[in-house]
């Protein structure tokens, strides 16, 4: 029953009761609605939790815990499982093959199909004519789309002249899809499918698009759905032509002083107009999925990083009950933020498969993957700082530009806004729409682009004002986990040999740059876990959380194995699935610190319902026993007359009934959030994660190659559960960063608004010979926030990397970049000048 | 005048223009050229040999025996099916993963005769009796795996896994080429594989470590 049904139901009762009882007084029911809304604050116990930084400052601070959780975890040295090296509990799944992605799938009677797409960036479709695709003899469903997912929508749909067909707004834009016995059969067909097109006007070009009386991609101003791919800016901005903007709050509201005032107290101003790229997420696995249409319900394996996110959706397009739609995703072959929604391919299956009766598989091609499925919107960013003498910062002021193509959420204040200490601050985000694919949240939205400028522009600071970068960050940085990593990387890459700028003869020149990172504690608090102790001495624990690469597989393992003293492979690991109690999507680092504490709480709650069960055979009560190494026995040594034990196996084995389980779901955290969002289930957690990283780059000055030899990531997050996977991740989002900054690039053709480089070969990625040599360093940090005390890695690992290599670049070369990605071409530009006057201070 | 050669002069210009299969006979002999510079007079007649004109077969299906994991496995497709379209969609082999299908990220890596090759560019009937070995086949038995795939796991040379089993056969393929390589070699053994997750440093922990513990599994020619 929705909130409004049970107003409705309430506030009826007293009025349709038919039992000639008195009506209820008005104001009872009044008083009772308040009471059934305002939930009890739960009762809660004063705890002393671990805090600080192991090997730098640690101590214990008192936390108000909710009575039911369990007691906190010591530090990692103590623990058996959590903290230690493990390998992936499905890693033998992974390396024979057996492992079943979405593209894998194969249904008995399966179809496959694929999409019909515009050549066009901007057009209205005249008609469409399917019959010659009909007549194919292996087609059995087609199927036109009648709206888009993922473009912005007009607020005001009567602006634009209305169509039968979807307005075609980008190249590559998905128009209908055809299902065949086979995926050959199916590409024939779909070239069978005749579309007429009217077409427009159009631009691809972020700066002509600024242009007044450039071609509108809408006729006024739009929006971009929520759920339309985990990207996306706020909504009901204003806008004028192509330009949506300026936005100039942020998470924490609208940032504080008044930056005019604040450059006049300032010594020092530095500014610079930065540039980046279009990028796109490049997945192994394109986006697409196994449609299953049944009377009864729709079954759908899906490439996604949000099973509950693409059920709900598609449960809204098809109007069917969440409980009619089962979405699978038992592995997925990446997604880098661009695999959240149902996605018009999911769309076009289900309708495909249910017109056909039969499972459709619809896996893009890596074209489509490149032309619509999401991308990190290109930016140009002016920035500008003033500081006192001694490097007080005395105002941040950022305007930035960027496209998300025809979605929106281009913006990159987020590092200028919550990295430094600043009393004045301000910063002013628009979006710019081109005729070219939506973008989709990737990695860290925003700041690895805001990283590229603010991160350069406070080492040009320090060089200004004569410290070093790093004395300048100790100063300006409140961080703690930060001054840590600045420490600890430094001495690592042994910065004190760090020379001047253009130091080094000869034609390839060296140099060592640094940057850093700000992310947030960001939780996902529908995020529910089961756990179940069969009498055979089996543990399972089922949750719909999917496993995107990182690990969370064997993080839960871990957690659940050292709440019940067990190993990790003794647990079995069913997840992936809607069917069972629902999981975070995993996006935005949020993953670990969102589902560990339940999947602690819960094996915590099996464990004293097994206790409880076991202890009068022990000759004692549940609180006196301990379960380590695979034995329950009374916390005592094992020399003592009264010590006693039993195995795991034999514990279970007294279970009254053949199956035990409890279940949990994600609590607050200790002491709250910074706020709260209930109708998301989103919870913005207190304080951040930080992140520095170290470069040492090689720059042939004769032929502008830069190479990134050594990279030194120290990080945090938290409680790490699981390092091995951790510098995984960190290595990741470290080469996802000098791709980044060094080759990848999304072109564009702006005579014709098409993708020049829809491959993997021509849009170059960071291979085996780009890797360098990463140190990657993990620090423990403890906050007691909540019953595992972990966070997630995936965006702070890759925030910096880019600016820490233009930082080294400068220190190389004494030139500045101002533009990613730092090509040959580019970088030879730079060295004579030709970039170099972007930078006022240059 | 041999049949060869009679066959030749007929289609070698057949309207006084260049047909394409005179084209493609130019190509052949340019091949055929570097053949007789290396091998002398007796690369002559094998060269020749070779532009002895192959059966048409298709477009319909047509049935091929593949020799899969040492197993001979009878198919029947299309003349354009890759070999990686065979084992994913005839055979189930879908450890073999396609990404960009145009030879350009090695996702498809299998072996054939022990060699690597990309199977998205490999068509299903241009195997012949060559034996394919895929990430399947690629463990001894039941019980054991390839050290590759034992190093793999134990240094956690993956993430989302899809470029995993492309990434494992080149790196085994580079352990039976050479027992002891550098970390130059792995490099270049997997610059062809791309890994978007970025477990390259991994990846290369792992194979070294492998060839120390006598990386040896399979050669892949069974």
């Amino acid at each position: 029953m929705s909130e409004a049904q049970q107003d409705k139901a309430t506030t009826n009762a007293p009025a349709s009761a038919p039992t000639g009882e008195p009506p209820v007084p008005k104001a009872a029911v009044e008083e009772a609605k308040k009471a059934a809304n305002k939930k009890p604050e739960p009762a809660t116990r004063a705890q002393l939790v671990p805090a600080g930084i192991v090997g730098a400052k640690m101590s214990e601070i008192e936390r108000a815990v909710p009575l039911d959780e369990p007691p906190p975890l010591p530090l990692n040295s103590e623990l058996k499982v959590i903290g230690k090296r493990v390998p992936r509990v499905d890693g033998r799944l992974k390396v024979t093959g057996a492992a079943k992605y979405t593209a894998d799938v194969r249904l008995p009677g399966m179809l496959f199909a694929r999409m019909v797409t515009s050549p066009h960036p901007h057009a209205r479709i005249r008609s469409i004519d399917t019959s010659a695709a009909e007549a194919h003899r292996q087609v059995r469903a087609i199927h036109i789309l009648d709206r888009v997912l993922g473009n912005a929508e007009l607020r005001d749909k009567s602006k634009e002249l209305p169509a039968k067909f979807p307005i075609v707004r980008f190249a590559g834009q998905p128009i209908a899809a055809v299902a065949a016995t086979t995926q050959a059969a199916a590409d024939e067909a779909a070239r069978l499918v005749k579309v007429v097109y009217e077409p427009l006007p159009f631009v691809v070009d972020m700066d002509k698009a600024r242009e007044a009386g450039a071609p509108l991609v809408f006729p006024g101003p739009a929006d971009q759905s929520g759920s339309a791919g985990g990207g996306g800016g706020p909504a009901g901005v204003k806008q004028k032509g192509n330009v949506r903007g300026p936005v100039r709050s942020g998470p924490h509201g609208q940032p504080p002083g008044d930056v005019e005032k604040g450059f006049k107290e300032a010594d020092v101003i530095v500014e610079g107009e930065f540039r980046t790229q279009v990028q796109t997420h490049s997945a192994l696995e394109t986006h697409g999925v196994v449609a299953d249409w049944k009377p009864e319900g729709l079954t759908v394996y899906s490439s996604t990083q949000g099973t509950g996110s693409v059920r709900d959706e598609l449960a809204e397009i098809f109007k069917l009950k969440k409980s009619q739609v089962r979405v699978v995703t038992e592995f997925m072959g990446g997604g880098f933020g661009a695999k959240f929604g149902a996605g018009n391919y999911g769309a076009l299956a289900t309708h495909l498969s249910k017109k056909a009766g039969a499972p459709v598989r619809l896996m893009l091609d890596r074209k489509d993957e490149h032309l619509s499925t999401g991308n990190r919107p290109d930016s140009v960013q002016k920035l500008r700082i003033g500081a006192r003498r001694d490097g007080t910062l005395t105002a941040i002021h950022l305007q930035s530009y960027g496209t998300a193509g025809t979605g929106t959420g281009a913006g990159t204040a987020g590092p200028a806004q919550n990295m430094y200490e600043c009393s004045h601050i301000s910063t002013e985000e628009s979006d710019v729409f081109t005729h070219a694919g939506p973008a989709a949240a990737f990695r860290a939205p925003g700041h690895p682009q805001g990283c590229f400028a603010l991160e350069q522009l406070i080492d040009e600071l320090a060089e200004r004002l004569q410290v070093d970068p790093l004395a300048l960050r100790d100063k300006i940085d409140k961080s703690d986990a930060r001054r840590e990593e600045r420490r600890i990387g430094a001495e690592r890459v042994n910065w004190s040999r760090r020379h001047a700028p253009s130091a080094d003869k000869g034609a390839v020149k060296r140099g060592i740059g640094v940057a850093q990172a700000v992310w947030y504690r960001l939780i996902n608090l529908d995020s529910s876990v089961e756990v179940r102790l069969t009498r055979d001495g089996s543990v399972e624990l089922l949750s719909g959380v999917q496993d995107i690469g990182g690990g969370i597989r064997t993080a839960l393992a871990q957690v659940v194995a050292e709440e019940l003293g067990l190993k990790p492979t003794d647990i079995t690991l069913r997840i992936g699935d809607t069917a069972f109690p629902n999981g975070p999507a995993s996006g935005g680092s949020m993953t670990t610190g969102s589902i560990t504490p339940a999947a602690r709480n819960a094996a915590h709650k099996l464990k004293l319902q097994l206790l409880e069960q076991v202890a009068p055979a022990l000759d004692t009560t549940p609180d006196h026993l301990v379960m380590r190494d695979g034995v329950v026995s009374r916390d005592l040594p094992s020399t003592s007359k009264a010590y006693k034990s039993m195995t795991f196996k034999q514990a279970a084995a007294k279970l009254q009934t053949e199956q035990i389980a409890a279940r949990a779901s994600r609590n607050d955290d200790y002491g709250g959030f910074v706020f709260k969002n209930e109708k998301d289930a989103f919870g913005f957690g207190i304080g951040t994660y930080g992140g520095v990283q170290f470069v040492e780059v090689a720059v042939d000055t004769e032929t502008g190659i830069v190479k990134v030899e050594r990279v030194v990531a120290v990080h945090d997050c938290g409680r790490p559960i699981n390092p091995l996977a951790l510098e995984s991740q960190i290595n990741g989002g470290v080469l996802q960063g000098i791709s980044y900054a060094l080759y990848e690039n999304r072109i564009l053709d702006r005579n014709t608004g098409k993708m020049v480089n829809p491959n993997l070969e021509q849009y170059k990625i960071a291979g085996s010979r780009e890797t360098p040599v990463i140190e990657t360093i993990l620090i423990e940090e403890y906050v007691g926030r909540n019953s595992t005390d972990a966070g997630g890695i995936g965006e702070p690992s890759t925030i910096p990397t880019a600016a820490a290599i233009a930082n080294a670049v400068y220190n190389a070369t004494g030139v500045r970049m101002y533009e990613i990605p730092m090509t040959p071409a580019h970088v030879l530009a730079a060295l004579k000048g030709g970039a170099a006057k972007k930078g006022v201070n240059a | 005048m041999s049949k060869e050669d009679e066959r030749m002069s007929v289609e070698e210009s057949p309207k006084g223009g260049v047909s394409r299969r005179g084209f493609l006979k130019g190509a052949g002999l340019t091949a055929a050229g570097a053949a007789i510079m290396e091998g002398g007079l007796l690369g002559v007649r094998e060269a020749t040999a070779a532009l002895r004109e192959p059966p048409v077969v298709g477009p319909g299906s047509v049935s091929v025996t593949l020799k899969v994991n040492g197993a001979s496995r009878r198919v029947d497709v299309e003349p354009r099916t890759t070999l990686a379209e065979a084992l994913r969609f005839e055979l189930g082999l879908t450890g073999t993963k396609v990404v960009c299908d145009r030879g350009s990220c090695s996702a498809c890596t299998v072996w054939l005769d022990g060699t690597p090759v990309c199977s998205c560019m490999t068509l299903a009937v241009d195997v012949g009796s060559r034996a394919v070995t895929t990430i399947e086949g690629l463990a001894p038995d039941d019980e054991r795996l390839h050290p590759v795939q034992e190093a793999f796991i134990e240094y956690d040379a993956m993430q989302c896994g899809f470029c995993t089993p492309g990434m494992i056969m080149s790196c085994a393929a580079l352990l039976n080429r050479k027992a002891n390589p550098t970390l130059e070699d792995v490099k270049t053994a997997t610059s062809g594989n791309l890994c978007r997750c970025g477990t390259y440093p991994k990846v290369f922990e792992a194979t070294l470590a492998a060839a120390k513990t006598g990386g040896h599994g399979r050669k892949g020619g069974d």
